[in-house]
């Protein structure tokens, strides 16, 4: 800890602190939110607030209210995610640049990985990839182009996928890249340019002539663990506005409760939330991958289990 | 039976896969940070004894198999099945060759094995960890020799074949450990 808040201290970026409470939550359909109930003072009868499953919308807010480079250390919270690499309570790293692209901040994401191994990794050139470079190396396929039956198709070569059905096309994508792929990426490995699909809160490259609409998002991969997920930020409040609603939506078809949606962070986009690139790491599971253990258990003093 | 979903899963849980019973050896959760959330498991098949690994979309659900382990007493062997005997209602239960397997060896009447049920159908037998069995063959006993260097095989009354000391003689009984095959000494009658 020592060296990351040097790391950062020398570069200027400024450590904030966010509520772990707030009164609106993620809408994305694949994360899900713890809810509780604050009752007293000015809420007789109470009101729901979530737990953060990440820090990034009041991160945004202070940079839409020119905080500059800032970064955070702090908790967060994932309902329904318990397992080998997962704990419904986790610590996470949380930088913004203003300024940066993705590319530049895959660079300073690199540069810390490396400071913070301090010589454990076996090589610390990390390899670069796109989404789809990484698709046609280890399967064969293009994941822009493929339709849903090529990818079940591919997905059923392998005896441990050969049950799984009905699926959409990002389920079966994400399928292909966690159990197959993943667990494939040895050394210290970026992944780049999701499928639009995936952008998240990333910013959409629009398809040229031969070249298909990717998020400007990427992954951090090593020791077949993913450890990090970063954006060029999206900063059109009315594009983030129709993400979110799309979000709903979805989460409506599948049966979720809806989330309210944050208001507050899309009032910031509208202000101005600078040019910059954002990501996110896992600190218990960079720990783990130095540490050469097998379970997130491992590096938790007090897993789930023991709570 | 009832259903059992992703968030149930556990080893040992019993499920049906493909119209067979299988038992879950490990169940691993796995989620892309922003992505749909799987359960892979490892199975064993109960009536193949196999080993099947299967993913499945959290939230997915299995049929529970309706399978049990008992305490049953073996009663004899009419060529073709193997009879056992619940001690306390005794019921009588057949089970066949394909699921009393290599155990078929080592069972000796009114020894107390653990049979394993589905739908009341016996898929596994499973000897006692220790059996006292005569020895019906064996070369003759080289007096004198106790520091039981390499052995010889001797045949069981029931047909199993395990190594013994040289001392040991036809006509004794010895103590066998079922889960290795080995000798582990003589029985004072």
């Amino acid at each position: 800890m020592g060296r990351l808040r040097r790391f950062f201290a020398d570069k200027g970026v400024l450590e904030v602190e966010t509520p772990l409470l707030s009164a609106a939550g993620a809408t994305d359909p694949q994360i899900h939110s713890f809810e509780t109930r604050y009752q007293g003072p000015g809420a007789a009868r109470g009101r729901a607030l979530y737990l953060a499953s990440s820090p990034e919308f009041a991160m945004k807010r202070l940079l839409a209210a020119g905080s500059g480079p800032i970064y955070q250390v702090c908790k967060a919270f994932r309902q329904g995610e318990s397992g080998r690499l997962h704990n419904p309570e986790f610590t996470l790293l949380e930088w913004y640049r203003p300024g940066f692209d993705h590319f530049r901040l895959m660079d300073e994401v690199e540069a810390l990985v490396v400071e913070l191994a301090a010589g454990r990794l076996a090589d610390t050139r990390a390899e670069r990839l796109t989404y789809a470079e990484l698709f046609h190396r280890h399967l064969g396929l293009d994941p822009h182009t493929a339709s849903n039956e090529d990818l079940a198709r591919r997905a059923a070569d392998f005896p441990a996928l050969a049950g799984v059905s009905g699926l959409a096309r990002d389920g079966w994508l994400d399928l292909l890249m966690s159990h197959v792929i993943q667990p494939r990426l040895e050394r210290l490995t970026f992944v780049y340019h999701y499928p639009a699909s995936q952008a998240a809160l990333a910013r959409i490259i629009r398809p040229s002539a031969d070249v298909p609409a990717v998020a400007e998002r990427f992954e951090l991969f090593y020791r077949g663990v993913e450890l990090a997920n970063g954006f060029h930020e999206l900063t059109d409040a009315a594009e983030q506005r129709a993400r979110f609603e799309r979000d709903q939506a979805q989460r409506q078809a599948q049966g979720l409760p809806p989330i309210p949606l944050d208001e507050r962070l899309l009032a910031a986009l509208g202000e101005g939330l600078p040019p910059c690139a954002g990501v996110a790491l896992g600190l218990d599971r960079l720990l783990l991958v130095f540490s050469d253990q097998e379970r997130l258990s491992d590096t938790l003093a007090f897993p789930l289990a023991r709570a | 039976m009832a259903n059992y979903s992703t968030n149930e899963f556990r080893s040992g849980l019993k499920v049906m896969i493909d119209n067979d019973p299988c038992a879950m050896i490990e169940c691993e959760f796995v989620k892309p940070g922003k992505g749909q959330a799987f359960a892979r498991v490892k199975l064993r098949n109960l009536l193949t004894g196999r080993v099947v690994e299967r993913t499945f979309k959290s939230g997915e659900s299995l049929p529970g198999a309706d399978v049990m382990d008992t305490d049953l007493e073996y009663l004899y062997n009419d060529g073709e099945f193997w009879y056992f005997m619940h001690p306390e209602t005794f019921e009588q239960v057949a089970a066949d060759a394909s699921a009393v397997g290599d155990s078929g060896k080592w069972l000796k009447e009114q020894d107390s094995c653990v049979v394993t049920l589905w739908n009341d159908r016996p898929i596994d037998v499973v000897p006692p960890n220790f059996v006292e069995l005569r020895i019906v063959e064996t070369d003759p006993g080289v007096r004198g020799d106790t520091a039981s260097g390499g052995g010889k095989p001797a045949t069981l009354e029931t047909g199993a074949v395990v190594r013994v000391p040289l001392f040991v003689e036809n006509g004794e009984i010895i103590k066998v450990d079922t889960r290795s095959g080995e000798y582990v000494g003589r029985v004072k009658e």
